[in-house]
């Protein structure tokens, strides 16, 4: 009955945004407003059902109704209840009905603004939104559907089907799978959430801006538009890859956070393409440049979306997410190919409208500084998606050398895959690169700086930052790429602080306010631009973290009796009991008392784990830790003889500066809430009132 | 007066535009093949490993097959791990026409005609290997016939959903 109902409601919806979707583009063709109405209307009603359709689902997994495979995939009779709500996105039927969902009320949302002074747009951002939306509903419908039973035949076959076959009855298993339990991690039921809305938010600036390419207002408007959309997307985005490193450090036992996995780079890809797009629409806006630019980088950034979630939910990549191989693939890659070369086409139209109105005139400006941030973010994003299709493409790239024997021993299909150190040789550079210019960037000007300009207000955080070297060379470092790395790091937050620290100071001078008030108001005044300063603290904070990871981390494990130890660097741990019980929730523990020693001082307790599922059959390790702001201890029980518990098998990490990672996110978000805060309309209209006085400098 | 000084620098400033784009571009195509050349693994497939021969001996590679649970072997106190590994295809659709990932793990299992690899690994057991499951290794061969692998991955087809999650050993 609910079922009925969720699905009746699916198929309706999608109906709707089918028939929202042609209504939109008629009536902007024949110009007739109440077409574009129903459409507006048509777009508002998805939202609703879907509502319908997701609710249902979270229905059928709480009340495990085991006769759906979906929900007998993730749900096992001893999983708590707030587990089963989050279900919804454990299993690749779920998650598409969630991203839908997600999509619909984004789109209503959207379509519930003010449109008098756009209406224009309003059809063709109706028809883009819409039709990305019937796309995930046909995946939903035909290909991943939730709705359908479990059916068995007299003679016992299990057949699926939405409706009964002739001759069947339900076939309702006992119990289920249960989700993955690697899945039932905090960070791991917020991560997914977080990453899809980021994803979907960045539909909205696309639908905007192929808007503006198809009704030729070509000005930006549809970026002003669209500003905070695409904050807020890049908040989600940053967010959930946050989480998702947070996750794989506290879950997935290998001593580290991030391993170039597939499915990483492909959440890591729109996120690059998508920060390259929020500071090249600021040279847009400040000076007229870089139009054909943008629009470039967001029909990049919205395909890497749905590239995003193709590869996570298809399984062409062989990963750690591997999910099941389905047949949504062909149909995921068809409609990339379909919207990329649409999109461009109508970008090529009007490529003439999109010139320039000034050109750069310094390297050293801030729109030359900005383009140089820009072409190193494609970088890394050239890096990332080469090794993320390589493996493909050696594969189907055999067909050469099959039609000409010549080059056979080039092209000879074997899969040939790039491991996680393609990408760390790679995107250093570019990552070093763009720590640097965050350090550059602040002290110069608009159009006129110079070399001598630029060089002049940094020679001093310059000087200042080379005093790090010594201190590192004393502190017994000898790593050269580190020391580059600490000393970037360094020269960024001198630079970045002193922004800050002047500016407020002049206004202490000029205003007569207290230092910290002074700073308040600076910051609250300028909410893009200081928050822009903080997210740039934060990402070098996370690089102080990361530099401590790759250049530093030491690792060792063996296996020792009850009372033995094991030593790394400074550390001695001993191995003092261990015991295993079983848990009210099916699971079997073993856990490890160990006591950790810093030069020969007793430093604490740590407890690793190891969790056995008994319903799915999975282990899960959890790693006990000792987290301070220098270091992390980070301790794995790999394995326990299972007779006599006097004997087990511990992998011991050191993670020196980890935690600067995680501190570093922190920072990050909070610079990120602080630029997408909502801001009150007055100063909106102060900022739309500045365009014509742009347009006469440029 | 002012917009021919700025004419001037337009067309120096460009040059500098183009080069400086060049380099990063030609800066980028350089890492790209460096990089390639230096960390590609081919994959391989146990048939495919050894029809090649002495040249792929001690070359990075990446072999998938299905584990004998029989043929495990693990002494905790060196932490040595050795086990056997049964070719199977690597194509998905031939996975998928010889009726998914589960089946064809079984059948390769149980068919004594399959070619077979000794693998051997130092680290804790993971605990996703056992028998019928898949696993894929990092390493070389020797030559001695055995693969020393310094990664493995192992995925185990379930009951619905053909392969979860699994972690990865390190």
């Amino acid at each position: 009955m609910v079922a009925n109902l969720g699905y009746g409601s699916l198929i309706i919806a999608f109906l709707v945004s089918i028939y929202g979707a042609g209504a939109a583009f008629y009536g902007a063709r024949k110009n007739l407003p109440s077409l574009v109405d129903s459409a507006r209307n048509a777009m508002l009603l998805t939202f609703p059902l879907l509502t319908v359709t997701a609710l249902s689902i979270v229905y059928l997994l709480v009340n495990a109704h085991y006769e759906f495979p979906f929900v007998d995939e993730v749900i096992s009779n001893s999983m708590p209840f707030y587990l089963r709500i989050t279900a919804l996105w454990g299993g690749q039927a779920g998650s598409l009905i969630f991203w839908s969902w997600l999509m619909s009320a984004f789109a209503a949302a959207v379509t519930l603004r003010k449109w008098n002074r756009d209406r224009e747009f309003l059809p063709w951002v109706i028809l883009v939104s819409l039709v990305t939306l019937a796309f995930f509903l046909i995946l939903s419908i035909f290909v991943e559907n939730p709705f359908v039973r479990l059916w068995q035949s007299p003679i016992g076959n299990i057949t699926t089907s939405v409706l009964q076959p002739s001759g069947t009855t339900l076939y309702i298993p006992s119990n289920g799978n249960g989700m993955n339990p690697l899945l039932r991690h905090l960070g791991m039921i917020i991560h997914p959430p977080m990453l899809y809305l980021g994803f979907v938010s960045f539909v909205i600036p696309y639908a905007f801006a192929m808007a503006a390419l198809i009704t030729g207002r070509t000005d930006d408007r549809w970026i002003r538009l669209t500003r905070r959309w695409t904050l807020v997307a890049w908040l989600f985005l940053s967010l959930g890859l946050i989480l998702g490193a947070r996750w794989a450090y506290d879950v997935l036992g290998w001593g580290g956070f991030w391993n170039w996995d597939p499915v990483e780079t492909a959440s890591l890809m729109p996120w690059l393409t998508g920060t390259a797009f929020l500071h090249s629409v600021m040279i847009q806006e400040k000076r007229g440049m870089l139009k054909q630019w943008n629009m470039v980088l967001i029909i990049l950034t919205y395909d890497l979306v749905i590239f995003g979630t193709f590869l996570t939910r298809s399984g062409v990549l062989s990963s750690v997410h591997a999910f099941a191989q389905s047949a949504i693939g062909p149909l995921f890659f068809a409609f990339i190919g379909l919207t990329f070369v649409a999109s461009l086409s109508l970008l090529s139209r009007r490529w003439n409208d999109l010139r320039s109105d000034a050109e750069m005139t310094s390297i050293y400006s801030r729109e030359g500084l900005f383009l140089g941030n820009n072409l190193l973010f494609i970088a890394v994003f050239i890096f990332c998606f080469w090794g993320v299709i390589f493996p493909v493409l050696t594969e189907a790239l055999g067909i050469i050398g099959q039609k000409i024997p010549a080059l056979a021993g080039i092209f000879n299909g074997q899969k040939i895959t790039v491991g996680p150190n393609f990408y760390n040789s790679t995107t250093v550079y570019g990552f070093a690169g763009l720590a640097l210019l965050m350090g550059i960037t602040p002290v110069s000007a608009w159009r006129n700086s110079t070399a001598k300009t630029v060089g002049k207000s940094l020679i001093i955080p310059f000087a200042l930052s080379l005093l790090i070297i010594p201190v590192l060379l004393l502190g017994g470092m000898r790593s050269i790429p580190a020391m580059i790395g600490f000393w970037i790091c360094t020269f960024t937050i001198i630079v970045t602080v002193n922004e800050f620290w002047r500016a407020a100071r002049a206004r202490h001078r000029a205003q007569k306010e207290n230092l910290l008030l002074a700073f308040w108001h600076l910051a609250s005044k300028n909410r893009r631009r200081y928050g822009g300063y903080i997210i740039h603290l934060g990402a070098i904070l996370m690089g102080l973290g990361i530099i401590g990871y790759y250049f530093f981390q030491t690792e060792t494990q063996g296996t020792i009796p009850q009372g033995g130890q094991i030593s790394l660097g400074q550390y001695t741990v001993t191995f003092d009991s261990l015991s295993v019980f079983n848990t009210s929730d099916n699971r079997n523990v073993a856990r490890a008392v160990i006591s950790a020693y810093k030069n020969g001082q007793f430093v604490g307790e740590l407890y690793p784990r190891r969790d056995y599922y008994n319903e799915s059959q999975q282990t899960v390790t959890i790693p006990g830790v000792r987290s301070t702001l220098e270091d992390d201890l980070y301790i794995i029980l790999a394995d326990w003889q299972p007779l006599s518990t006097t004997g087990a098998t511990f992998k011991v990490y050191h993670n020196p500066l980890i935690n600067w990672l995680w501190i570093g996110g922190f920072v990050f978000i909070i610079g990120m809430l602080w630029a997408a805060w909502p801001v009150k309309e007055l100063e909106m209209v102060a900022l739309q009132n500045s365009v014509p006085i742009q347009k006469q400098a440029g | 007066m002012e917009q021919v000084v700025e004419a001037r620098t337009r067309s120096g400033g460009r040059i500098k535009f183009y080069i400086g784009g060049l380099l990063i571009f030609a800066a980028v195509v350089y890492l790209i093949v460096t990089s390639t050349r230096a960390n590609a693994q081919y994959f391989f497939t146990i048939d495919e490993l050894f029809s090649r021969g002495q040249s792929v001996v001690d070359q990075n590679v990446r072999v998938s097959g299905a584990v004998i649970g029989d043929s495990i072997q693990y002494d905790p106190q060196d932490l040595s791990l050795h086990f056997t590994v049964a070719n199977v295809p690597a194509d998905n659709k031939q996975i998928e026409a010889q009726g998914g990932l589960a089946a064809v793990l079984h059948d390769a299992v149980t068919d004594p005609g399959r070619t077979r690899l000794d693998v051997v690994y130092i680290g804790p057991k993971p605990d996703l290997l056992r028998d019928e499951a898949q696993a894929i290794m990092t390493g070389h061969i020797g030559n001695d016939n055995v693969f020393y692998a310094d990664e493995l991955l192992l995925k185990c087809p379930t009951k619905y959903e053909e392969a979860v999650p699994s972690q990865v050993a390190p």
